[in-house]
């Protein structure tokens, strides 16, 4: 099966991954929306909620070094934009707020996203009356992302197998095919998807 | 491009959400209308390949690789109310699942990449295509539709993190506009070669099968067009016409400036500090801008004859 997951570590079992996504789900929101609006003059809030993030991280199995390459990926990201902050007046404290305000925020998302299954997720999402289009959408594109990347992964293997040039041109132009090649296999797929769908009875 | 939590206030995240829940909710309401039964899979599925196409990386000069965002090759290909919904499940499993782009700027993400990326750059294509027929013609304007909404959203996304104080419009707007510009580049060099790709295949699946080009939506059209243009005039107009407090006007008007009260932190006033050669370097980018387009206008063209050689463009 897959070789890779969105929710890779969201089925160990721990306290954690014990309590309802509903909760969960409302916790992460909750400390996102107080970590973005709660001036930074205010350090008690941060490192009590930094702290309880380690405590959850430590309770959740989680393997640690998972949790912190996953960290410094995002937070390489955030740096670039943080680096613009720096280059306007009083910008160190304007940086400052926004490492710490986003990677708390960034350990939250990731906690969430390892303790919690997809489909529980969803499961609230639906509970929360969101469009249905959007919700089926959502757990097709789940359910079938790793099927498409083993795909991609046979098709990157059978090209290098064949072609022998390293040129850079050759390399685009192969790549283009693969992905062109990928959507069409999409497209045959979800006619597939769609007959087995009705055969099951889906309205 | 995805912009993190703690880099919009109150007021543009609420802004943005607002814009792009509206924008949604039409083009939910648009594939409703026009989206076969059969075809309801096809989203999830693309969603997926949306994804899958965004994890293959391209080779460019000196060890660095960049890869595909996609909006405009989503729109080409679903048709530009089914690639919304597309590009917003995708942004939100990137928000929710890799925490990669923040919760509370998951509207200003979908507005950026969403409505500006792929239903902006939707309309450049169809105008640009309606201008050059033929497959060249596509793949041309395909090209530089890529181009184009890969900078506009650059440029909004520029306003939108100097509209919270976060980084400054003189400093923003260069850096985003310049680095994008680039970016750009390769963004159309891959949309247009997948296109030829699939074009070569099954040129039948270049029609965008989803949303019915023969009975367009033209109410949905229009409020996309209000849409995009209100988030320009929010985000983007007050700086480009020196109007430093204009958004205050505008949160003031629209009655958001009490959260502009919660947020004494990331304020920095944008009137009150000009630094040397600032705003040459605004007045720069923009001619760079102006000139960028045209040149990428050129090598569209220039891009499609090289794709689809020979005179007759209905050839594949």
């Amino acid at each position: 099966m897959g070789h890779f997951s969105l929710d890779r570590h969201s089925r160990l079992d721990s306290p954690v991954h014990r309590v309802g996504a509903e909760a969960k789900l409302a916790m992460a929101l909750a400390i996102v929306l107080l970590t973005v609006m709660l001036p930074f003059t205010e350090p008690i809030f941060f490192t009590t909620v930094g702290v309880v993030l380690v405590a959850v991280a430590v309770i959740s199995r989680i393997p640690p070094s998972f949790l912190i390459k996953r960290l410094l990926l995002l937070e390489t990201l955030v740096l670039g934009v943080a680096a613009l902050a720096w280059l306007q007046p009083n910008g160190g404290l304007v940086f400052a707020a926004i490492m710490v305000k986003s990677t708390i925020c960034l350990l939250t998302m990731i906690l969430l996203s390892n303790t919690t299954p997809f489909s529980e997720l969803l499961g609230v999402l639906r509970w929360a009356r969101f469009p249905a289009l959007i919700i089926t959408t959502l757990a097709l594109m789940y359910r079938y992302l790793s099927v498409l990347l083993d795909e991609t992964d046979r098709m990157s293997r059978a090209r290098a197998s064949r072609t022998f040039t390293t040129r850079r041109v050759h390399v685009w132009t192969t790549l283009g095919t693969v992905i062109g090649q990928l959507f069409i296999r999409s497209t045959e797929r979800a006619e597939r998807i769609y007959a087995a769908m009705c055969a099951r009875g889906w309205k | 491009m995805h912009i993190p939590d703690g880099f919009l206030d109150a007021k543009t995240a609420v802004a943005t959400v607002g814009l792009s829940v509206i924008g949604v909710g039409v083009a939910l309401r648009n594939v409703r209308h026009q989206l076969p039964r059969r075809k309801v899979p096809l989203l999830g599925l693309g969603a997926a390949f949306v994804f899958a196409a965004q994890m293959l990386n391209f080779p460019v000069a000196g060890g660095t690789s960049g890869h595909l965002v996609g909006g405009v090759l989503t729109a080409v290909l679903l048709g530009p109310g089914a690639a919304l919904i597309v590009l917003t499940t995708v942004l939100m499993v990137q928000c929710f699942m890799f925490a990669d782009g923040g919760v509370t700027a998951l509207g200003a993400n979908i507005f950026n990449m969403g409505m500006i990326g792929g239903v902006g750059g939707y309309a450049v294509y169809r105008c640009v295509s309606g201008i050059f027929p033929g497959m060249r013609g596509r793949i041309m304007a395909a090209a530089f539709a890529a181009w184009c909404s890969t900078v506009a959203a650059a440029i909004v996304c520029a306003g939108e993190l100097a509209a919270s104080g976060t980084v400054a419009w003189s400093v923003a707007f260069p850096a985003m506009t310049n680095v994008h510009m680039l970016i750009g580049i390769g963004e159309a060099l891959i949309t247009s070669v997948v296109l030829v790709a699939i074009a070569r295949a099954n040129a039948s699946l270049l029609e965008p099968h989803i949303s019915q080009p023969e009975k367009p939506g033209y109410v949905h059209a229009v409020i996309f067009g209000l849409l995009v243009s209100c988030g320009l005039a929010l985000f983007v107009a007050p700086f480009a016409c020196r109007w430093p407090d204009g958004l205050e006007e505008v949160a003031r008007t629209l009655g958001f400036e009490h959260h502009m009260a919660t947020q004494p932190l990331v304020h920095s006033p944008l009137s009150n500090y000009q630094l040397p050669g600032i705003s040459s370097a605004t007045v720069a980018t923009s001619l760079a801008g102006v000139i960028g387009t045209a040149i990428a206008f050129v090598l569209a063209f220039l891009l499609a004859r090289a794709l689809i050689p020979g005179t007759n463009s209905e050839r594949t």
